[in-house]
């Protein structure tokens, strides 16, 4: 699992340093994985395995979130695993579940066979309804129909800084709204 | 939502950044360092007779237990704000402060006669303590629980005592400045006693506001 841990790392310096592209990779490869950690610990806690997607993209959100409190000077790997187990036995916790379960060590993880989710995540659009509606255009624009973010800025008739700012506080929102959710 | 939109949405706001946990927690410390020396000006003020006791040992050793107190537990609380740092070694050092004060009272309890110790852990100022200590803490905890909230403390409670412990530590310290009470005898009893109230609070509010 070095390879893992350098190839992680490696990306998350570049994408820290501005690299949105080594930043998605970063994602890309880590979402397997992290869907691994989610099926396993469902299945050993006794959840149905369609509940997984809504982990992974949890944690995924919650990596962004708090991406600033991992310290570059330390393995990348023990703080995804830390935040995956997080997010997991929160979302064991909000249904009612027992957390004493084990979670497997985050060498132990092989991404084999989870390149696809099972069931798609939930639909996150509700969480946004506390939001102004500009703000809910443009994660609309941005997650849903994959428009850049200067052409959202064209097409809204608002700044592309405006639009970054809607964007985050959008990307908030929603891993608010999963943190609420017990359904 | 599909997680590849929802992770080309996430690669979008690449551009945003945070900043450290380090950096609230000091700007946050400042300003509730500052608000608790407000109170305490108002409220207090130092004991009258400081310039002449302030090269006394049992004075300058009230400052010496809190304010290591709180710079461990500051050390600690900063880690337990990283998801999957091993906390072990700074949990450890968390201890200097007791350790310190307990070499203390075996030293008060050799020297000092068995009639005179009780009226020296009883002391003449016990609620003032209990109360002021708690109240001078307060903005500083509070400070405290909103820079964690901008790191990730995956045991909010634990992180939350912890913060109390930071925040008892000051607002002891600055306590102490006011303080007539100089036997460690007072200090173990009293002063543990209110900076635990404390660490309840933070505790307390750490299970609430330092979820993510």
């Amino acid at each position: 699992m070095q390879d893992r841990e350098a190839e992680w790392a490696g990306l998350m310096r570049a994408a820290i340093g501005g690299d949105g592209a080594a930043y998605e990779r970063l994602l890309k490869t880590m979402a397997p994985v992290l869907r691994s950690i989610a099926r396993r610990g469902l299945i050993r806690a006794g959840r149905s395995e369609a509940e997984a997607e809504d982990v992974v993209q949890e944690t995924l959100l919650a990596i962004h979130l708090k991406r600033h409190t991992w310290d570059a000077d330390r393995p990348i790997g023990p703080w995804v695993h830390a935040i995956a187990r997080n997010k997991l036995i929160d979302h064991l916790r909000r249904r009612g579940n027992r957390v004493d379960i084990p979670i497997e060590g985050f060498e132990d993880v092989l991404a084999a066979d989870e390149d696809t989710p099972l069931v798609e995540a939930r639909d996150v659009e509700p969480y946004l309804n506390g939001l102004p509606a500009r703000q809910r255009d443009v994660v609309r624009c941005i997650i849903w129909e994959e428009i850049s973010i200067r052409e959202t800025a064209n097409r809204l008739k608002i700044t592309e800084g405006a639009v970054r700012v809607a964007l985050h506080r959008g990307l908030a929102a929603i891993a608010a709204g999963y943190r609420r959710d017990s359904t | 939502m599909k997680t590849d939109d929802l992770i080309r949405g996430l690669a979008a706001d690449n551009a945003t950044h945070a900043a450290s946990v380090e950096r609230w927690l000091f700007g946050a410390l400042a300003i509730g360092l500052a608000l608790s020396a407000l109170l305490f000006a108002a409220i207090l003020g130092p004991r009258d007779d400081i310039a002449a006791v302030a090269g006394e040992f049992h004075f300058l050793f009230k400052f010496v237990v809190t304010l290591t107190l709180a710079v461990t537990a500051a050390l600690l609380v900063l880690r337990l704000a990283r998801p999957g740092v091993d906390v072990k070694v700074w949990a450890i050092a968390l201890l200097a402060a007791p350790l310190m004060l307990g070499a203390a009272l075996v030293a008060e309890f050799a020297t000092v006669a068995p009639a005179i110790r009780m009226i020296r852990l009883v002391g003449s100022s016990w609620a003032t303590c209990l109360a002021s200590i708690p109240l001078l803490s307060a903005p500083i905890l509070a400070a405290a629980l909103i820079a964690l909230r901008h790191g990730a403390p995956t045991q909010p409670a634990l992180a939350g005592a912890v913060a109390g412990l930071l925040a008892g530590g000051l607002g002891a310290a600055i306590y102490a400045l006011h303080c007539l009470e100089n036997s460690p005898f007072f200090l173990a009893t009293w002063y543990t006693l209110a900076i635990s109230i404390v660490v309840v609070a933070g505790s307390l509010a750490g299970t609430r506001l330092l979820r993510w």
